[in-house]
This record gives structure tokens, sequence and C-alpha cells, in this order.
């Protein structure tokens, strides 16, 4: 049964330093503040995980709470690159970053197979390219029934889960709709789960194409309005375009980061 | 023939005139994206446009953003998860075109999106990394890539195999177990390289009005294959860049 709690109260209790947790999202609905407060709580040694880690990975990396990244496209969606992850695998700054790297198809079915209770997925993916030779995490199998040659990736089953969604009951279940991208599996794959949302409501409406996250599938929520800022929440509100032009700027320079880190990244509430 | 455009103009019109009335298109953001939304504002209405967040059958009425713009949820024919779409859409091979970028590709169509210089492991640039593109080059009937060209860009050999053209000449794709049949063309703001027939060595077939032989050669890393007397590709119409400028009127910034 999902508990509702606060945001630090749920950071607290559900991420410990050496988790492997993924923050999903798909350019809309990424859950930043529930990122923020971890910067804030100065959790450590993270592995973080994501298919499109952007700006509030690069948040993370840059305030030195990652060990590792796994993940499929690194970037400034709409922008560019992503400053901190660049300068920590070129420089090691703030530390070293470990990274295991793979396509977005795998990810998705590394995903789906951690949501599945299987050990591994199968897709036909990566021939040809450099990316097997780089991970242990990308090998092949034959297929019993026609002697195929397919792609094998392994279950990604992460610590916590962490999606941002649109509305929760007060009973804690969950409905999101737009582009949901990985975060039903990401949810189903992680031992434990935490929803952010726009607004906790007394009864959540049918809608066609709406994803539903049963309470009993779910550990925690928590109320967060506004907590995708600067990406958006498909009937509350719009991406801040802006927020991502001017994250190019500022976290090119290590010390501008730093003065932001200081003054927005560990301010009481996330920098909107 | 029309006013005056710039090289990036002809590049544009050139990749959506490139796009089949009628086809589904999986398509990246930036210069596919303009292209894929010229094309179906112009001569190709029907063109599906898929990308990677899920959205099957995006209408927008304007540029999108990013792959994930809400534009593209609400106007789409249908939004499906990201599993859904690389397992049941692009992967039994049931999109036209894949239309794709990077920041190298070299002589056999390889494209790098993941490091530049030095190591994997110890790389000179960290790159974004491959995304959705290895298994669109795989798996799309056929592959259109639209870059700038230049020596930085046009390579011999990329650092990096992000996404296979023809691996390592002729033959490969098939070798690999490829589906598709690989990059079909390459649209630069020079002009357009296809795969030769007997070696898949990408050669200029195409210039852009106003650009010469030399100077494409000058902008590639490899003794580029030209085949005899080039054609010019028709200049943008009137209605092709018309429609080009209001669509890039309706994103602010820099995104192409």
């Amino acid at each position: 049964m999902a508990r509702i709690l606060t945001l630090s109260e749920a950071i607290s209790e559900l991420v410990a330093d050496g988790d492997s947790i993924a923050l999903e999202g798909f350019t809309h609905l990424i859950p930043v503040a529930a990122g923020h407060e971890i910067i804030r709580q100065g959790k450590r040694d993270l592995t973080l995980c994501r298919m499109t880690p952007d700006i509030v990975y690069d948040q993370l990396i840059g305030a030195g709470c990652a060990r590792k990244l796994v993940f499929s496209w690194g970037g400034n969606p709409g922008v560019g690159s992503l400053h901190r992850f660049r300068d920590a695998v070129q420089h090691s700054w703030p530390r070293p970053l470990e990274i295991e790297e793979h396509s977005h198809a795998g990810m998705a079915n590394r995903y789906a197979a951690g949501a599945s209770g299987l050990p591994f997925a199968i897709l036909r993916g990566y021939t040809g390219t450099d990316l097997p030779a780089q991970t242990d995490s990308i090998k092949t199998v034959t297929c019993p029934f026609t002697g195929e040659v397919l792609a094998a990736v392994p279950a990604l089953n992460p610590d916590v889960g962490v999606v941002h969604a649109q509305q929760a009951d007060r009973e804690g279940n969950v409905q999101m709709w737009g582009i949901t991208g990985v975060q039903k599996e990401a949810v189903l794959a992680s031992k434990r789960s935490l929803v952010t949302v726009e607004e906790i409501v007394d009864e959540l409406t049918p809608r066609p194409g709406a994803v539903v996250l049963p309470k009993w599938a779910v550990t925690a929520v928590a109320e967060v309005p506004g907590g995708a800022h600067p990406s958006y929440a498909q009937g509350y509100s719009e991406r801040d375009n802006s927020y991502y032009r001017r994250w190019d700027a500022l976290s090119r320079d290590r010390a501008e980061f730093e003065s932001w880190l200081k003054t927005e990244g560990l301010a009481e509430r996330s920098a909107r | 023939m029309t006013g005056t455009f710039t090289a990036d103009e002809m590049m544009s019109v050139a990749a959506a005139r490139s796009l089949t009335n009628g086809a589904a298109c999986f398509v990246g953001i930036g210069l596919p994206s303009t292209a894929a939304n010229l094309a179906r504002r112009t001569h190709a209405p029907e063109l599906v446009l898929i990308y990677e967040s899920g959205t099957l059958g995006a209408k927008p009425d304007r540029l999108p953003l990013s792959i994930g713009d809400g534009v593209l949820a609400d106007t789409a024919d249908s939004v499906v998860s990201v599993p859904e779409i690389f397992n049941y859409w692009l992967q039994p091979g049931r999109i036209d075109f894949g239309f794709l970028g990077g920041a190298q590709i070299d002589k056999f169509g390889n494209i790098n999106s993941t490091i530049i210089g030095g190591d994997y492991a110890d790389p000179k640039v960290r790159l974004p990394g491959a995304g959705g593109a290895p298994e669109i080059a795989a798996s799309c009937r056929e592959v259109l890539v639209v870059m700038r060209q230049s020596t930085r860009s046009f390579v011999e050999s990329v650092d990096f195999i992000s996404s296979v053209g023809y691996g390592t000449g002729k033959g490969d794709r098939e070798r690999l177990g490829l589906r598709g049949r690989g990059p079909v063309k390459v649209i630069t703001d020079l002009g357009i390289m296809e795969p030769d027939p007997e070696t898949c060595e990408l050669t200029l077939t195409r210039l852009s009005p106003g650009a010469d032989v030399e100077q494409v050669r000058a902008a590639t890393g490899w003794d580029l294959a030209v085949v005899p007397e080039p054609a010019v590709q028709q200049a943008p119409s009137e209605t092709e860049l018309r429609v080009l400028r209001e669509l890039k009127a309706t994103i602010e910034g820099d995104q192409a």
C-alpha cells in the first residue's frame, strides 16, 4: 500500500548511500524536485540509471552524488551536451564517473525485463556497433527455435525508482498521461518506488490511454506541485525551455555551477 | 527559381523532398525533424511522423523542441510506451524511413554520436551517446542522414561506431544480419551523397546550387568519389522556402 509522505521523508526513507536509483521521465514528467532533494540530503555513491539523463542528472553528477551512470543518451534535449556529465567523464570532476552505456532499445528492454521478473531481455540490436565491446552488460544469445543470434541485456532492477505523475488519490493510486516513456516499467522494475505528483485528488478521473499504477505497486507518493520543472506536466505546466538554455551556459563553468549549487541546488525548495 | 536562400535551407528542403507521401518516418530531433515537418506541410501531407518518445502519427503545428515535446503527444494518433515503440513498431521493420544525424560519418555511412578523440575510457570529447540510432539504422527499411559537411564531421573512419551504415563495405550489412537497406542518402549543405552500387562507398551524386565539386571534396575527410558530372539540385521553390521559414519561426532560439 502506497504511503503518502513528504518529499523529504520519502527520499530520506527510500534512498540510501550506494543505492542504484532511476529517476525516469522522457522530456515530460521528469522528477526534478526529487533529484534536488537527493542533492540536498547529500546522498553519495549512487548508481544513476536513466535512458535520457538530462539536467537533473547533470546536477546530481556535478554535486558529487553519483558513482556510476547507466544510460543511453545523455544530453540537454533540444540544446546540446551536458557539461557536468562531460566534465566527470573527461576530467573526473568532481569525482570519476563509471559509465554503462546502452542504446534506447536496450535500456527499454532492460526495464521491461526487470518489470517482468526475468533475468534478461532479448532484442535485435547493437549488431556491428562499438557498444558491446565497452560493457559486459551486452551479450548474445541464440534462439533455441530458429538459431538466430540476438542481443541479450540484463534486467535492470534499481533499488529505487522515482517518477513524477499528474495525480494520485488519497490511497496512493497514481495516474499519468501524455508521453509516459518508460516510467511504468521503471516503477515496476524497482525494489522500492516513489511517485511525486502534481496533486493528490479525492478521486482519479478515468482517461483514455492513461497509465495507472495501483497503490499496491507503489511504495510512496509525495505531493510536489511543479515537481517536474523545468520539464513539463501535461495538463498542468509547460516546458520551461529558457531554463534548459540557461543551464547550458551556467553548467559550462565549474565555479558558476558551484555557485548555483549553493544558492539554488541546496535551497529549501527546488529552483523554479 | 526564387530569391536568395542559404545552404542550410537547401539542405532542409532536399532532405524533405527525400520523404515520400504516406511513408512512416522515425524522426530524430534537429535537422531531421525540421525536414520531416517541412515534407508533411508540402508534398507529403500523409507522412507518418514517429518519435522515439512514443508518439505515432504526430501532426505538430509547430516545430517540436525535443522528441518528447507535448505538441507531439497532443497531435498524435496514439502515444505508446518507449518499450513498445522500439519493440513493436521499429524492430519488426514496419518503418519506411529512419532519419538520422550525428557528429561524425565515414565513407561507408557509419555514424558516431558517442565520443570524439582518445579512447572510449578517456575521450577528448564525450557526446550524448547513441540513443535510438543503433536500432533505427539497423531496422528501418531505408535510412536518410542529414548533416552539415566539414572535414571534422565527414571523416575517413569514425572514432566510434554508434550506428552502422555499410560497415566495412558491400555485403557487410548482410553478413551482420541487419535488416534494412542502410543509408540510401546523405544530405548535406553542399550536396547529396549516395552509396556506390558496387562498393557502398558514399559518392557525391548531386550538388547544391552554388557549390562545386572541389568545395565538397575540401569539406570531406576522405578522397571523395564523385559521379561524372553530378547534377545540381533544384533550388527551393517559393512555397518550400516560405513554409520552411514559417516553421523555423515557430520556435525561439537556434534549434535547427
